[in-house]
């Protein structure tokens, strides 16, 4: 039981990252490595630029309902805005020569928040109130865990029903299956690339929410270790495929929770490298992902 | 002409370039500038080898920093001085404990190992292609410096290896980046390098007459992992040193930026953008000291340095999307030369 909540949580992470990387992935062919930036950014924002450990808040003793509107506004303003300052000028550019430039980006955050922090981590209590353990089926969970599920199962619902009923959503999916169809048939490029950073900017604030809520301190590098998970989900998920995203990312989870219990213990630490074998696998046996997008198939 | 005639001035002006700078630090006798050439020199041989694989197969790959690794261990294993071995690295099996080589054998060896291990993953890897290849090759990487931080006994896990026999001397690092540059051209200008570019410009016409894309790539992929182990060795004693970060993230950036930014498809592009970039973050890096010295307390943020090197990155990306050098190569005629074999 506790296994599987373990599992869930996890997986709800590196889904919602999943997500957000497959989102631009789907509109513009970027890999976007800021990604993992964004998700640090917005969980500073909530603190006074400082250099020691314990974290001068700023915005972070305001009621959860503020706050939560606010980091989510952060992360998608950063990132609406990285696309406007740098990626509108790569739009004719090559997947590698973006995926570079995103990579430069991030580098360009990460420094800027390490001059205004400081590299050490820092505490801060983030909705202390989530980290009291509940009762479920005889097993203590971690409230911020059921909550980290819940919230990611809302999300993800949130999400179908923007992009299945609303008439934005629907300009947004048909750009993710065919760009220059989609822009000749009127739809807006530039709008519905800017609503994907800013739908992606809102996934990367709440990982930051609930990876500082979860582990108490904030620290320059935590978006990264996220990121790189996410991404390898998305592509084993299928690039640019939605639902794939999101079961690999659960499955990634999955995969790490179960073989932390099942190895013997010597192998333990050893356990990402048996993971990133899995993630090999996957990606002979089915090269275009678990899901396929469609119009992503390579043209031989 | 032959194809080696008419393209051999793209590595001789190269070495040069790589002589000329060499002679720079001897001629400046300043120990700390000789260091940043040599830094340059290794970063010339690790981006030339992600060059020879990335550069004619076209498939990005965020791996190679692992054969960097393989190779920097290699070292540290073969030139280690046996009674530091045994408390370092008790794990080791008995006839290497004993075995102590020179600098060079052991590059020698490091690239031989690193070669294997291509061999081996290449094997498996080289059957995908696009994204889905790029993913792999990273999933290799994070494999490699699992093992590598968590193999207590033969890698002293995190904490970092010492006493490694360290190299001041500038010219080993400059024969081996020259080496480094000759290897990519000489295989480029081969069957298999073009073969292996016909494949990444025209997959459905290189596969009908004939080629086989994963076997050119996986030769590419084997001579490019020797490469990065020579050069893996070498880094290890330029410094002293190894941790298996040192080989992980931020060196496979570094080195993946400089070729992108230099041109991914030009062996050229590759040298240029590892000295115009090191070049840069040099410059700023004595900015930040001259502007340090006029007070005491006062310094430069930290990490302005990294900013204004991402921000041009950004800007001459934005500028040439292709690279500084696109595909082109340098060369004596100024004859339009797109492909060194063409």
């Amino acid at each position: 039981m506790q296994m599987l909540f373990d599992a869930l949580s996890l997986g709800s992470l590196y889904a919602l990252g999943a997500l957000g990387i497959a989102l631009i992935f789907g509109v513009m062919r970027l890999v976007n490595f800021a990604h993992g930036d964004v998700i640090s950014f917005a969980i500073f924002a909530l603190l006074w630029p400082s250099v020691d450990a314990v974290a001068v808040v700023f915005a972070g003793d305001l009621p959860w309902f503020l706050l939560i509107p606010f980091v989510l506004a952060m992360g998608a303003g950063l990132s609406v805005l990285s696309e406007i300052v740098v990626f509108r000028r790569f739009r004719r550019a090559n997947p590698a020569t973006m995926m570079i430039a995103s990579f430069a980006l991030g580098f360009v955050i990460r420094y800027f928040l390490l001059m205004l922090f400081s590299s050490r981590p820092k505490s801060i209590s983030l909705l202390p109130a989530l980290s009291q353990p509940v009762e479920i089926l005889g097993a203590r969970i971690p409230l911020l865990q059921v909550i980290t599920i819940i919230a990611t199962i809302a999300i993800l619902f949130a999400l179908t029903a923007f992009l299945k009923r609303t008439r934005f959503g629907l300009e947004m999916r048909a750009a993710a299956e065919n760009f220059t169809m989609a822009r000749m048939l009127g739809v807006r490029a530039n709008r519905v690339i800017m609503g994907a950073f800013a739908l992606s900017g809102a996934l990367a604030a709440a990982i930051g929410l609930i990876l500082a809520s979860q582990t108490g301190t904030v620290d320059i590098q935590m978006g990264a270790a996220v990121m790189l998970m996410a991404f390898i989900a998305t592509v084993i998920g299928g690039l640019g495929s939605l639902p794939g995203a999101v079961l690999a990312g659960f499955l990634l989870g999955a995969a790490s929770v179960v073989m932390q219990t099942v190895l013997p213990i010597d192998a333990r630490p050893f356990r990402d490298a048996f993971v990133y074998g899995a993630v090999i696998l996957v990606l002979i046996f089915r090269p275009q992902g678990l899901i396929a997008a469609r119009g992503s198939k390579e043209r031989v | 002409m032959s194809v080696a005639r008419r393209t051999i001035s793209t590595p001789v002006i190269l070495a040069l370039l790589l002589i000329a700078l060499a002679l720079m630090a001897v001629f400046s006798g300043s120990r700390p500038f000789n260091q940043t050439i040599i830094d340059i020199f290794l970063r010339v041989i690790l981006v030339v080898g992600l060059y020879i694989f990335i550069g004619n197969s076209g498939v990005i790959s965020f791996g190679h920093a692992g054969f960097t690794c393989l190779g920097g261990y290699a070292a540290a294993w073969l030139t280690i001085p046996p009674m530091m071995k045994q408390t370092l690295l008790p794990g080791l099996p008995d006839w290497l404990m004993n075995l102590q080589l020179p600098f060079w054998a052991g590059a020698i060896f490091a690239a031989v190992w690193a070669a294997l291990w291509a061999a081996v993953f290449g094997k498996i890897l080289m059957r995908l292609s696009g994204i889905a290849a790029s993913i792999a090759t990273f999933a290799m990487l994070a494999m490699i410096n699992t093992i590598y931080s968590n193999w207590e006994s033969v890698t002293a896990a995190t904490s970092s290896v010492v006493g490694i026999p360290i190299v001041r001397s500038i010219w080993p690092y400059l024969i081996a980046a020259i080496l480094a540059v000759f290897v990519a051209w000489a295989h480029s200008i081969s069957r298999a390098g073009l073969a292996l570019r016909a494949a990444r410009d025209e997959p459905t016409a290189a596969a009908a007459s004939g080629i086989d894309a994963p076997k050119e790539r996986l030769v590419a992929f084997i001579i490019s992992g020797a490469v990065m182990g020579m050069g893996g060795a070498l880094f290890a004693h330029s410094i002293g040193v190894v941790t298996p970060d040192t080989f992980y993230l931020t060196l496979t950036f570094i080195t993946l930026s400089m070729l992108v930014v230099g041109g991914m498809g030009s062996l050229s592009g590759a040298v240029l953008g590892v000295v115009i970039l090191s070049g840069l973050i040099q410059g700023l890096r004595w900015l930040e000291a001259g502007v340090s010295i006029g007070t005491t307390t006062f310094a430069i943020p930290n990490g302005l340095q990294e900013i204004t090197l991402g921000i041009v990155m950004i800007l001459i990306l934005a500028r040439r999307p292709s690279g500084i050098m696109a595909n082109s190569e340098l060369n004596w005629t100024r004859s339009r030369s797109e492909d060194p074999g063409v």
